[in-house]
């Protein structure tokens, strides 16, 4: 062991210098980081204030009956929104049928033919379609779908929502296909696969887990949708489960409610808004689970 | 020419005649003549970039899969072109089975659901259920793997170890009877006593199978292969018995890489 050496009055004055900026950058580290703790508390602050406000106005209304009883008329009370909830699981089918097997085929289209002049533009397009405001993808499905046959429909809403989740479905089907390993294309390609079939049997299966959980997000997003809904489905006071007629829907009847002038009807209101939240908050879980099983699955080096 | 023909006596399974392999405008493969006998491992060394991986993928047309790449020259199979313009590259592949560098087990399969995978492209010939498990076990037999598995064939094959899941692709390339296995560089990510096991595999197989290893590992291409081509910047340098390869190299080139004067 050497004997200590003992420090200069330069090399001190240097290592308190030393102790001064470390503290200097401890204080200023610790404010940035509460200064960004604070902003991401902030951003889900909105979230935990409208869940909390519709739990302490919807809930009160909550009951059985609003779940299995039609609407009652002004003056009536009681009832619920049992039409508007299937209406909305009915629009949720249609979408999906149209949406899905289009956006996972666009996604597959995408990620498998990834240079070609067509997938580009297709890519291009999906992107401006995803941030196309909702109210223009109603007026494409009343053009096409409500004025031909003179009159609204579930089948017109459900297309429109359809139409809406085909660009985020294709997005990440196309982002999932592209994270399989190439190698695993080549195994079966190597066994005889087709091309097709090997698109099919063993890419896409290997991303399904991804593509579910896309599209329920994707679904979760359609859910709540009012604009596309407002001249296609267009809301229907009455029992209907027929896809050619109008169709009630949990946001179009939270906004006809809201905007009334009855207090009875604003506090249904409340309740259609939370459990139209609970219903994508449910999803958005699923979809939380369906990939966690995806990682605990994919891992095993 | 005439230094490529090992065994003239004995007719090839795979005759390879002046084939070209690109990759766009890079010439991968240059002018590879080349004998394949049946029954027998041959292995194909040489310095990485060298062409020995392009040429193997030439022999199942696996090569073609990659975008801009191009083949010249022939490859016939027991005697029939297999780039003929009636053959299709999906029904050669059938008949040639390929083992990859890793390990590729399909994630969202079964064990026995991969050692069945290529049995289900077979179309009419495709067995039936009880036919299918017994292929299964027959090939995970052939492949040292049936004991390990035998208990968990309903499993994932992603819970096997790097070594097993190895095993699991050859039992797969294995189960549609392919007149050639086709192996590029199988121990390369695998740990040395898993590398053991396969080539103790490779060496068992090579009573019943055509085997061609891609290997840069010159230890292993002595310890199992029966002949031997050395490949250097996308040629052909030469080929022979491994033991006349190792002992008596003909080319100094050949001389140079074995006794490790580069590489």
């Amino acid at each position: 062991m050497a004997p200590p050496i003992r420090p200069t009055l330069r090399q001190r004055a240097f290592s308190e210098r030393t102790v001064r900026t470390l503290e200097r950058r401890r204080i200023v580290s610790g404010i940035m980081l509460g200064v960004l703790a604070g902003a991401a508390v902030l951003a889900v602050l909105p979230l935990i204030f409208i869940f909390g406000h519709l739990l302490a106005t919807g809930m009160s209304s909550l009951s059985w009956d609003f779940f299995t009883k039609m609407p009652k008329p002004v003056g009536e009370s009681g009832g619920g929104l049992a039409n508007a909830i299937v209406g909305t699981l009915i629009l949720i089918v249609i979408a999906s049928a149209f949406g899905l097997p289009v956006g996972v085929g666009a996604g597959l289209y995408l990620a498998e033919q990834k240079g070609s002049k067509l997938a580009n533009s297709v890519r291009f397009l999906s992107d401006v379609l995803n941030g196309l405001p909702s109210i223009v993808m109603g007026i494409f499905a009343w053009q096409f779908l409500v004025r031909p046959f003179g009159h609204f429909s579930a089948l017109a809403g459900g297309i429109a929502l359809g139409a809406m989740m085909i660009p985020m479905v294709a997005r990440t089907t196309e982002e999932m296909v592209g994270i399989v390993p190439v190698s695993l294309r080549e195994a079966a390609l190597a066994l005889g696969y087709p091309r097709w079939r090997t698109s099919i049997a063993v890419v896409l299966r290997t991303a399904s887990a991804g593509i579910v959980t896309g599209a329920l997000v994707a679904i979760a997003r359609i859910a709540g949708e009012t604009a596309p809904l407002l001249f296609t489905a267009f809301g229907n006071l009455f029992w209907s489960t027929s896809l050619k007629q109008p169709i009630a829907a949990l946001p179009l009847q939270v906004f006809s409610y809201a905007i009334s002038p009855y207090d009875a009807w604003h506090s249904l209101a409340w309740a259609g808004a939370l459990v139209l939240i609970a219903l994508i908050f449910i999803i958005s879980l699923i979809a939380r689970f369906a990939t966690r099983a995806r990682f605990a699955t994919g891992g095993g080096d | 020419m005439t230094r490529s023909l090992v065994v003239p006596e004995i007719m090839p399974r795979v005759r390879v005649s002046a084939l070209d392999a690109y990759f766009g405008s890079a010439h991968a493969v240059k002018g590879v003549s080349m004998r394949i006998v049946d029954r027998q491992v041959t292995a194909i060394i040489g310095p990485s970039g060298c062409g020995k991986s392009t040429f193997l993928r030439c022999l199942n047309r696996m090569h073609e899969t990659v975008p801009t790449a191009r083949v010249e020259g022939g490859v016939e199979l027991d005697g029939r072109d297999i780039y003929a313009r009636d053959v299709n590259a999906i029904a050669v592949r059938t008949h040639i089975g390929m083992v990859f560098q890793r390990p590729t087990p399909f994630p969202t399969m079964s064990i026995r659901d991969n050692v069945a995978a290529g049995l289900r492209v077979l179309g009419a010939a495709r067995p039936s259920r009880a036919q299918t498990d017994e292929i299964v076990e027959k090939s995970l037999v052939r492949a040292a793997l049936w004991n390990e598995v035998k208990d968990r064939l309903s499993t994932s094959a992603i819970g096997l170890s790097g070594g097993q899941q190895q095993r699991l692709c050859i039992a797969r390339a294995l189960a549609t009877e392919p007149r050639v296995l086709l192996l590029d560089e199988p121990t390369a990510s695998l740990d040395p006593l898993s590398t053991q096991a396969i080539e103790e595999l490779v060496y068992a197989l090579r009573r019943d199978t055509t085997i061609v290893i891609v290997t840069h590992n010159m230890q292993q291409a002595a310890r199992i292969s029966d002949s031997t081509a050395f490949f250097l910047n996308g040629e052909l340098v030469e080929m022979d018995t491994t033991n006349d390869i190792f002992t008596a190299p003909r080319d100094a080139r050949t001389e140079a890489y074995i006794t490790g004067r580069f590489g």
